[in-house]
Formats: C-alpha cells, sequence, structure tokens
C-alpha cells in the first residue's frame, strides 16, 4: 500500500543530544581499519586546525539513523520496516563531527514516492550542536520492497 | 582544514591512488559494535539465507566508509570532506572463511568546481566479486 503523500514535510522532534565520545570516535575508526591519526590523536588533529579528535566522514550516520526511527517507527506513515532496505545516503557537512560534541538530529519526511510497488522515502536528518550551530546535513533514502501477493 | 593535495596542482581525470579493503565476518561484527546496527543479515547466515540474500552481506554503510578512505588518505585531512553521498546497488557478500571479500576502491577528479572555495568533485567506483556496488558515488573534496 502507498504511503501517505500528506507525510512529505513533517518534522519530528529534535532528539535529545548525543555526546560524541573519543573512545567511540577510536572504536569507530578501528572497525573500519582506519588508521588516520585525526581519528585518535588529539595533537594530529589539532595540527589540521581541530580542537579535538575529528571523526570519519561516516561516523554520524549511527546518530543520524538512529533520529530516523522515528520516522520509521511512526505508527500512522506505517512504514513495513522488514521490507526496507537502504537506497542512498548523503552527508553534506559544515564542518566535521568532533570529540565532545553533543548533537541534536531533527528528521524530516523530504519526499515519498511509489515505484513499482515499492515505497521510497527520503528522510533529512539536521545535525546542529549544543550551541545550535549546523554540523551536518544526512540524507537517508529507504526502499520498502513491494510485499508479495499473499 | 589542511589538506595535503593543492587545487592547483589537480585537474579533471587526476585519478586518487586506488585501494582494496578486505572484509571478514569478524570485521562485520566489529564494524556492527561500533555503529550500533545490529541486524543479523550482516552476522548471521541462516537468518540472511531466509531473508532470501546469497549469505551475510556486508553493512552498505560499512562499504561507504571504507570507499571514502581513499579520498580521506589523499586529501590528508579527513574534514576536508565537505559532501559526500552513494547510492546502495549491490551488496557486499561476505563468504565464512579467512578471506571474506574484498571492495576494490578507484576514484578520479570528475570536475573542479570552485576556484574560490577550492572544491573539486570526485567519483568513486566499489567493486566486490567483479559487481560495482556502490552507484552515484561521489565527494566534493576542499582541497589545500
Amino acid at each position: 500500500m502507498a504511503l501517505d503523500q500528506s507525510f512529505v514535510g513533517r518534522t519530528y522532534p529534535p532528539t535529545d543530544p548525543y555526546e560524541v565520545g573519543r573512545e567511540k570516535i577510536r572504536e569507530f575508526a578501528e572497525a573500519i581499519g582506519d588508521t588516520n591519526p585525526a581519528y585518535t590523536d588529539a595533537e594530529a588533529a589539532k595540527a589540521l586546525g581541530y580542537s579535538d579528535v575529528i571523526a570519519p566522514p561516516t561516523f554520524v550516520f549511527a546518530i543520524t539513523f538512529q533520529a530516523a526511527g522515528q520516522v520509521i517507527e511512526d505508527p500512522q506513515l506505517g512504514l513495513d520496516y522488514s521490507r526496507v532496505v537502504h537506497g542512498d545516503q548523503k552527508f553534506a557537512y559544515t564542518r566535521p563531527v568532533r570529540s565532545g560534541d553533543r548533537l541534536s538530529v531533527t528528521s524530516t519526511i523530504e519526499a515519498i514516492k511509489s515505484m513499482a510497488g515499492n515505497d521510497i522515502i527520503d528522510i533529512r536528518g539536521e545535525v546542529h550542536d549544543e550551541a545550535g550551530e549546523h554540523v551536518v546535513t544526512a540524507i537517508t533514502k529507504l526502499v520498502a520492497r513491494a510485499a508479495k501477493e499473499a | 582544514m589542511t589538506a595535503t593535495i593543492s587545487y592547483d596542482e589537480v585537474e579533471v581525470g587526476t585519478e586518487l591512488p586506488a585501494q582494496t579493503f578486505p572484509v571478514s565476518r569478524a570485521t562485520l561484527v566489529r564494524y556492527a559494535g561500533a555503529s550500533g546496527d545490529f541486524n543479523p543479515i550482516h552476522w548471521n547466515e541462516k537468518f540472511a539465507k531466509e531473508v532470501g540474500l546469497p549469505d551475510v552481506i556486508a553493512h552498505g554503510m560499512f562499504t561507504m566508509a571504507e570507499a571514502i578512505r581513499v579520498v580521506t588518505d589523499w586529501a590528508g585531512d579527513p574534514g576536508a570532506v565537505a559532501e559526500y553521498g552513494v547510492r546502495f546497488t549491490k551488496p557486499v557478500v561476505v563468504p565464512n572463511d579467512e578471506t571474506g571479500a574484498l571492495i576494490e576502491v578507484t576514484a578520479k577528479v570528475a570536475a573542479k568546481l570552485d576556484d574560490d572555495a577550492r572544491t573539486v568533485r570526485v567519483d568513486l567506483t566499489a567493486v566486490s566479486a567483479g559487481q560495482k556496488v556502490l552507484g552515484m558515488s561521489r565527494a566534493v573534496v576542499r582541497l589545500a
């Protein structure tokens, strides 16, 4: 069943702040095998002009995807999450995420499309720091595959 | 912002050093923990097959994280990546053996965007087992 177009433009309340920890960044960098010192060595990060270690470009997804759960689990929207696959992902940065950031995400349903029985939904997550400054926008496209005929 | 590559030194068509990233089941378990994505299709073969996949597959976000390393290693400063987007076209299938799978990433400068901002667009290609696993994979990078 096609999703209700009237949900396009709906914005959900900002999430409680997520505090980015130095060790969580280290754990993420190790998991992707990336030894760039900007992720683990505060002095190396400072040499690049940052106040503390920064996170790899895709680190913030864990935070924005958790926030997108508000949309995915909205019973009124009625997305069948068991059929959902990740279609596209995009990030647009104002500045990199760094250790000590307290990040809040505001999720908005950007678009809903229906193609060949598949529901396609674009969720925009605007990530701001504690001072209210924009850090990154994450656009997540989810595809709910058509249910098979019973 | 201290990218080590100078905007003036790159041209459209400049190729970035290619890299190949191995991914095993152990890699996926570790990534699941670090990212908080515990979907069983990334570690449970029985579950993956039940939902119609050939085997356990890598997280799309893992593949996305690996591919951009070609750019961050080249630019020197991971914070030089201003934009990054991909389409997940095919899954990276990860067999349960010591080798696992390989993700081969190539990239080239596709356009010089802005002489004042010193930004370039880099187009990435990621291949695993002979199939393109990322589509429309592009990054905007601020150079020195």
